[in-house]
């Protein structure tokens, strides 16, 4: 079994692990963030470049350093490798750099978006961006298309991430969408306006990191901090039937997939179950969710007061001595950046 | 006179049809390689050869040839990319159309020696006249018997076809060449694996340049060590560079590695000179990606040495003091040249041509366009210059494929050596003349 030190810890990992899942057995702030990852899809990661490391020594063998920075996510561990992240000034750097390449075409409309408050893009440019911008050109924008009747594209807020081209190829049959046109023009598209439809459509909502793919059936019912999230599970005969739901004043608003701390899908939920079983009464409760989120509220911390907002930077690994401003705008995800 | 290797017979009429090539000693190649030679043998020619790739990256051939994966029961593939596409390198276009039956011979050879029964040309699609001869060429090498089942009644079968590219820089990419060839969209692949291992459809492939795969003809002609014998160095053999811009005899010519700059670009037997009677301003020695070197750098050295046309010397000095031979592609610029205006012409070539996976590149070659069209409208700031700086050292090194650090090379490069001038273009634009008008920048196509 390999062993590789990241960030000045070393730990021994199975034959064939990734930097990131490496760093992920570690925990805490080795981890680079991931934006195009997935672990439950194959071939998943390598192009949003947020996950980069630098490889001081490339192993036990040939400890030659990499000569450029790594995707985590698409390199294996070799046995003596030594990995930075957090601890090497040029790749905080070069992240930097990477955040705001992803943010120069966004258009920042958090406040009227429905992903806002579990918004991957919102977390990364809130730990690892700047706080200002210094792109003043004209953003790139595309009409909003509905994709069926339940899945809204808006592709200007897309990060082309390709995870739910690679959600459609891997978990339905005969994927009906993907990326067309070259370069900054590229979209994600059905190209002469198809429908997605099938059993499993409703799963690139829940892959898509941004708000670029959203719920047609939850659009602006509520901000998602002001839900409540619980697992719950029935039988399904299609699915695991694992979902969570959420919840307001004792109505379910929306169903989706369970995820991981690191916001990825736990396992991939069937329509009937996200769209047609929307009473409590459908699911067995299984208690509230714990949802790890980095920068935004977790879960049913919503009401808390402005006061505990350190405790829960703190709990949710937030990077220290960053500064924290106390107040109304700590709290809310419209004011991160 | 020195030594031709590729284009020894080039002003022989017909030297397009099979009958005149092969009068003039065409095939012979094949013919020793597959009659008298093993697939090692002629691997071990190439190696000792030292011949490197000619298409951009200078890989040396006979070890990535070695590299290429033999599982069992499995086929392997000949790539050749002829997709060229990098602006200022023509020299592919030259050899295919001129001495179509060099490329197939090639073809044939090293496909034998890799062990490869099926082969392909990948063609960029813009060559459209080019497809035609490439296409007749190969049909007369099936009909007399060099393509096809048991050629030379050795027993080796080799089937070669031709693939026309969409007209997409990106597919000269070998993994996003080796997906358009699959038929799929030509996005670079995510390395590793590398084609040796996976390539065409997952299986090994070795994917070489036009220039490259000609040269194993000569290599088993005249064998590997005559070959080593000519040029500098690890810079061994002969090199067709494509010579363009301000000087009087622009075209295709075929040195021997280790020609002094000076001597290629003042020269009547290649550039002759600057047109005009004008001065050198600069250079970009090796297609539009290697950085841009002024006269006193591309000249000489930093330590002053004289700067020879081979992959070492161009590259003394890192990109500090010194650049690539890259393609071969040698654009020379006069003393008239803007270098910012030029610098946005390439930076548009390599925004349009991301093929948009990797955030760094599809959002940082489009916001280097805009300002640099924002500066060579007359309406940039000192900070501008500066943005560049840091825009292209972002993208550089944090790419999938190489094509962000193509953009970002040029940038880095011109404001290196030129900073006076763009400082110049954003302080004093009312002294910039042409501004206004030479590009007509506001009726280019919306950025
Ligand atoms: C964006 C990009 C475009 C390229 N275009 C070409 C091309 O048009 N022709 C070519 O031979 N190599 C091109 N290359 C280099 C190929 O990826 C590959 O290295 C080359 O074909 C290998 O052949 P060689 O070893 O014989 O040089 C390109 C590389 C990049 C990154
Ligand atoms: S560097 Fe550019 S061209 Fe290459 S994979 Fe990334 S976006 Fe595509
Ligand atoms: S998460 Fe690794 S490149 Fe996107």
């Amino acid at each position: 079994m390999p062993k590789v030190t990241i960030d000045d810890i070393e730990i021994e990992v199975p034959d064939g692990t990734t930097i990131l899942q490496a760093a992920r057995m570690i925990g805490g702030e080795v981890v680079p963030p991931a934006m195009c990852y997935h672990s439950k899809l194959k071939t998943s990661g390598g192009y949003c470049r947020t996950c980069i490391v630098k490889v001081e020594k490339g192993s036990e063998k040939d400890p030659r350093p990499m000569p450029k920075p790594v995707p985590s996510c698409r390199t294996t561990v070799m046995d003596g490798m030594v990995v930075r992240n957090k601890t090497a000034p040029d790749i905080v750097e070069a992240r930097a750099g990477i955040v705001e390449f992803l943010l120069i075409n966004h258009p920042l409309d958090c406040p009227v978006c429905d992903q806002a408050g579990e918004c991957d893009l919102q977390d990364l440019a809130y730990e690892h961006g700047k706080s200002h911008s210094r792109y003043d050109f004209q953003r790139r924008t595309f009409e909003k298309i509905d994709i069926g009747e339940h899945i809204k594209l808006h592709m200007t807020r897309c990060i082309l991430c390709y995870r739910c081209v690679k959600t459609a190829e891997q978990i339905t049959d005969g994927r009906v969408h993907g990326v067309i046109y070259r370069g900054d023009a590229a979209e994600i598209s059905t190209y002469i306006q198809n429908v997605i439809d099938n059993d499993f459509s409703g799963n690139v909502i829940d892959v898509c990191p941004v708000g670029a793919l959203t719920d047609r059936t939850f659009r602006f019912k509520s901000r998602v901090w002001f839900t409540k999230p619980v697992d719950a599970h029935r039988d399904c005969p299609k699915c695991s039937g694992q979902v969570r739901l959420w919840e307001k004043g004792g109505e379910v608003l929306r169903v989706t997939a369970r995820k991981d701390k690191y916001g990825e899908v736990e396992s991939f939920i069937c329509n009937e179950c996200r769209y047609d079983k929307k009473n409590a009464s459908d699911w067995v409760i299984e208690g509230p969710s714990k949802v790890d989120r980095h920068s935004v509220i977790g879960a049913n911390h919503y009401e808390n007061s402005v006061l505990s907002a350190t405790d829960d930077r703190q709990q949710t690994g937030l990077p220290h001595g960053k500064k924290v401003e106390l107040g109304e705008g700590a709290l809310n995800p419209n004011n991160i950046y | 006179m020195s030594k031709k290797l590729l284009l020894q017979h080039i002003d022989v009429p017909g030297i397009n049809t099979y009958e005149v090539y092969r009068k003039q000693g065409g095939y012979k190649a094949v013919e020793k390689a597959l009659k008298e030679m093993t697939a090692d043998q002629i691997l071990e020619e190439v190696k000792t050869s030292g011949l490197r790739g000619r298409g951009g990256a200078g890989f040396p051939t006979g070890m990535k040839w070695s590299f290429l994966a033999k599982p069992e029961g499995v086929a392997r593939y000949l790539v050749c990319n002829a997709d060229e596409s990098e602006p200022g390198t023509f020299k592919d276009r030259y050899l295919m159309e001129k001495i179509p039956h060099l490329l197939i011979e090639g073809m044939i050879a090293s496909s034998f020696a890799l062990g490869a029964n099926t082969a392909y040309i990948y063609i960029r699609g813009e060559y459209f006249y080019v497809h035609r001869i490439l296409e007749n060429a190969i049909k007369e090498a099936y009909a007399n018997g060099w393509l096809g089942k048991n050629i030379l009644g050795t027993g080796y079968d080799l089937d070669l076809y031709m693939q026309i590219g969409a007209g997409a820089y990106i597919c000269g990419e070998e993994t996003a060449l080796l997906e358009s060839l699959e038929g799929k969209r030509g996005n670079p692949r995510i390395k590793p694996p590398f084609p040796a291992v996976a390539g065409l459809w997952g299986r090994p492939t070795v994917v070489n340049n036009v220039e490259t795969i000609a040269a194993v003809v000569p290599i088993i002609n005249e064998g590997g060590a005559n070959y080593a014998n000519i040029g500098v160095g690890k810079s061994t053999g002969t090199k067709l560079i494509s010579a363009s811009g301000h000087i009087n005899k622009p075209g295709v010519y075929e040195i021997e590695l280790g020609l002094p700059v000076e001597e290629f670009i003042y020269s009547d037997q290649y550039c002759g000179g600057i047109r005009n009677g004008k001065e050198l301003k600069a250079v970009v020695a090796g297609g539009s990606s290697v950085p841009i070197l002024p006269k006193e750098l591309i000249l000489k050295t930093a330590a002053g040495e004289p700067r020879l046309m081979s992959y070492e010397s161009l590259g003394d000095g890192g990109f500090q003091t010194g650049t690539m031979l890259g393609s071969g592609g040698f654009i020379v610029m006069d003393e008239d040249t803007s270098i910012v205006k030029n610098l946005y012409t390439f930076s548009r070539f390599y925004h349009h041509e991301s093929c948009g996976q990797c955030s760094p590149c599809r959002e940082g070659t489009g916001w280097m366009e805009k300002i640099l069209k924002k500066i060579i409208s007359g309406n940039g700031t000192l900070s501008d210059v500066d943005l560049l700086w840091d825009i292209q050292s972002k993208i550089e090194g944090k790419t999938i494929c190489p094509l962000g650090e193509a953009a970002a090379w040029p940038v880095a490069a011109a404001i290196r050596h030129f900073r006076k001038e763009f400082e110049e273009y954003v302080t004093n634009p009312q002294n910039i003349v042409d501004v206004k008008h030479y590009y007509r920048v506001n009726n280019l196509a919306a950025v």
